[in-house]
């Protein structure tokens, strides 16, 4: 893939949380770069990194972290890069929102409950030099068809009037206002219900397709990720251990931690099934462990494995993976694969 | 089945009061749950599950209808019957955050019971109890855990002490309610295999509420689903035909909507289109079959007039909940108007 459409690339990233234990190592060393257009999907468990990593890409992030190493470099529209760890206090306001935007998860919370949805979206839109505020409405009542709602309805309600389910696209159509390049999903449909999480991604695979951003998509339910992205990342304890391209990963894993989430990941259509779950617990990430990071709970494990870790390789167009015993993965994967699973109709 | 149920449900009804308004969140549920068993409550938030297994196991009262253990009202169970029924029926909450007591180590927390209904006589046997207890839910070695406050545990390993709790009193039915679905997917299938594992060890019922019908699937591949809209059960089966041959208008909308793990497959779906995506509020349940404001196939004047009873159609196992169903006529898609949210 040439250089030249990638968006966001972010490049040996590390994080760090200052705690009283000492430092956590919340992302260490990952890098990728979004393409225009593209989907990723960063999947992994709770307290991988994978919320760590995106605050910090808008630089988002509480006092207590520190962004060590790295460098996240932007192409804005007329082809310009800027590094985001170096811009200042202005510059970054204006990147946020009009350039990059957020979808928060917990719809709930994150609207302000007290003005009408309305003035949020003034507000948003005035504090990024937009001040016609007609023109501003007709944006506002465009995205919200776009979304499927009742425009005037909505427009004029507060937050509380609306379903869980309105409140996030409410939240999907005030990330678009300024005409983001890249919007950033924080498990948009996590705490919705099965037919209004449908609704949502249908919604936001229409509205890719037609306004053509590039995404970045966190969520800890890999269906959700099959369903939506174009590449995927799998994060462990803060690093990207493994990506490629979602058919890749998803029926060719390379890395004992992808098949692992694979194996314990029940799908409906496919009748009964023997399922794995992972043993033990995300490691401590102020006292990570030597080598992989993954040996203590990996089955594959050998000796190198908890002495040195594995370098991300080349392992297909546009696959990655950090794992010593990625052909094994495989096999696995493909047995497991070939098991006479009795599809249902 | 000829065999008594442990546990069951008719005609129950329950209300709640929110300021003068009664809402009505469980309509004339009829259920029964056999020793061994595995039944799952599955539907969308406000669908009454939860209330459904809290009157199971003895939490809520039914405001109306009748609850039968070992088939006896438990009205009428007095006294030592009535303590033998309560430590019947155990529940599992949702949030382990929540449901353990944060100042009280786990020894402590699995003591409780075990002094309460005086299953121990010693402290040595207490002490031997609660050894066996966490090894059986597999946080091992016991000696580690014991002394710990639920702070120092994962959501899983705390999960797991709220499973021996239950257990501690050797229980006939566990309800698990949304029990999984605040671990990591990771930690989720070896809790699951846990409770199998006490389910084929002790015969222990298990009424697993979840809305995750992917994890239902694979949790009761041998028992059945109920699935739940706005109070009601619509469908009821064996989980194979509820997921393999959905009848119901709401359930084959459910399993065409959810997201598989698999992208050929997840891509390649077809989306059953609802009329509308908003669920309707409890305090104005539609009349006649509450889905019918969202019905694809919705027949006017026959889904709107009565409420579907559930019966058992020619052809299949489970009993659906469907009037235009239960009358031979063919389902058809009725307006062809796109979604909108009202």
């Amino acid at each position: 893939m040439a250089g030249q459409d990638v968006v966001l690339s972010v490049q040996d990233l590390s994080i760090d949380y200052l705690t009283r234990r000492g430092r956590l190592q919340a992302v260490s060393h990952v890098s990728f770069d979004l393409h225009r257009g593209e989907t990723l999907a960063l999947i992994g468990e709770s307290g991988c990194g994978k919320s760590t990593l995106n605050f910090g890409l808008m630089r988002l992030l509480p006092k207590t972290a520190r962004t060590e190493a790295g460098k996240i470099v932007y192409t804005d529209r007329q082809n310009r890069s800027i590094n985001i760890l170096e811009l200042n206090p202005r510059a970054l306001r204006r990147f946020r929102w009009s350039e990059c935007a957020m979808v928060f998860q917990g719809a709930q919370n994150s609207l302000n409950p007290v003005i009408h949805v309305r003035d949020m979206i003034f507000d948003t839109a005035r504090a990024h030099g937009m001040n016609n505020r007609n023109e501003v409405r007709q944006r506002a009542l465009e995205l919200f068809r776009k979304v499927r709602l009742d425009p005037d309805r909505v427009f004029n309600a507060y937050p509380h009037e609306l379903s869980g389910g309105m409140r996030q696209r409410v939240l999907i159509a005030l990330g678009l206002l300024l005409n983001p390049q890249v919007v950033i999903f924080d498990e948009p449909t996590t705490a919705l219900d099965i037919l209004t999480q449908r609704s949502i991604l249908n919604v936001l695979r229409d509205l890719k397709e037609e306004l053509g951003f590039s995404s970045i998509f966190i969520s800890h339910d890999l269906a959700v990720a099959a369903e939506i992205a174009d590449t995927v990342a799998t994060m462990y304890a803060g690093e990207i251990v493994e990506m490629g391209p979602v058919n890749d990963i998803f029926y060719e894993p390379r890395h004992a931690y992808t098949l692992g989430l694979m194996e314990a990941s029940p799908r409906l259509s496919v009748g009964r099934e023997e399922l794995e779950g992972i043993p033990g617990s995300p490691p401590d990430l102020v006292e990570p462990p030597t080598g992989c990071k993954f040996h203590i709970r990996c089955p594959l494990a050998i000796e190198s494995c908890k002495t040195t870790p594995p370098q991300l390789e080349r392992v297909g167009a546009g696959h990655i993976v950090a794992c010593y015993k990625s052909n094994e993965v495989l096999e696995k994967g493909k047995a497991l694969r070939a098991l006479p699973a009795t599809h249902l109709s | 089945m000829t065999q008594q149920p442990l546990i069951e449900l008719r005609h129950v009804d329950r209300t709640f009061k929110k300021g003068r308004t009664e809402i009505g969140v469980l309509q004339d549920i009829n259920l029964a749950v056999h020793s061994g068993e595995i039944l799952c409550l599955v539907g969308e938030s406000g669908c009454g599950k939860t209330t459904t297994g809290k009157i199971m196991a003895g939490l809520l009262a039914a405001s109306s209808g009748e609850v039968l253990y070992e088939g006896q009202p438990i009205q009428d169970h007095k006294r030592k019957a009535k303590s033998a029924y309560r430590r019947a029926l155990q529940i599992v909450h949702q949030d382990p955050f929540a449901s353990l007591n944060p100042s009280h180590t786990i020894g402590q927390i699995l003591s409780y019971p075990l002094k309460r209904h005086q299953l121990v006589n010693s402290r040595a046997e207490l002490r031997r109890r609660i050894w066996e207890l966490l090894t059986l839910v597999d946080l091992t070695p016991p000696g580690d855990i014991v002394n710990k406050y639920p702070h120092q545990l994962s959501g899983g390993q705390r999960q797991r002490v709220s499973i021996a709790r239950a257990l501690s009193v050797n229980p006939r039915l566990i309800v698990a309610d949304e029990a999984v679905s605040m671990v990591d997917v990771s930690i989720r299938i070896s809790l699951l295999k846990t409770l199998q594992s006490l389910r084929d060890k002790f015969g222990i019922a298990i009424v697993f509420i979840t809305h995750d019908l992917a994890l239902a699937k694979y949790f009761a591949w041998e028992g059945r689903v109920a699935v739940m809209y706005l109070g009601r059960v619509v469908e009821i089966g064996s989980t194979p035909e509820i997921i393999g041959s959905p009848t119901h208008p709401y359930t084959k909308a459910l399993i065409s909507a959810i997201p598989e793990a698999d992208p050929i497959l997840t891509r390649s779906k077809r989306t059953l289109p609802l009329r509308s995506d908003e669920i309707p509020s409890l305090v104005n349940i539609p009349a006649g079959c509450a889905f019918h404001p969202r019905c694809p196939y919705f027949v006017p004047g026959l889904c709107d007039d009565a409420v579907p009873v559930l019966q058992q159609l020619n052809g299949f196992g489970q009993e659906v909940a469907c009037t235009p169903l239960t009358r031979g006529m063919e389902l058809k898609i009725s307006e062809p108007e796109p979604i909108t949210a009202s």
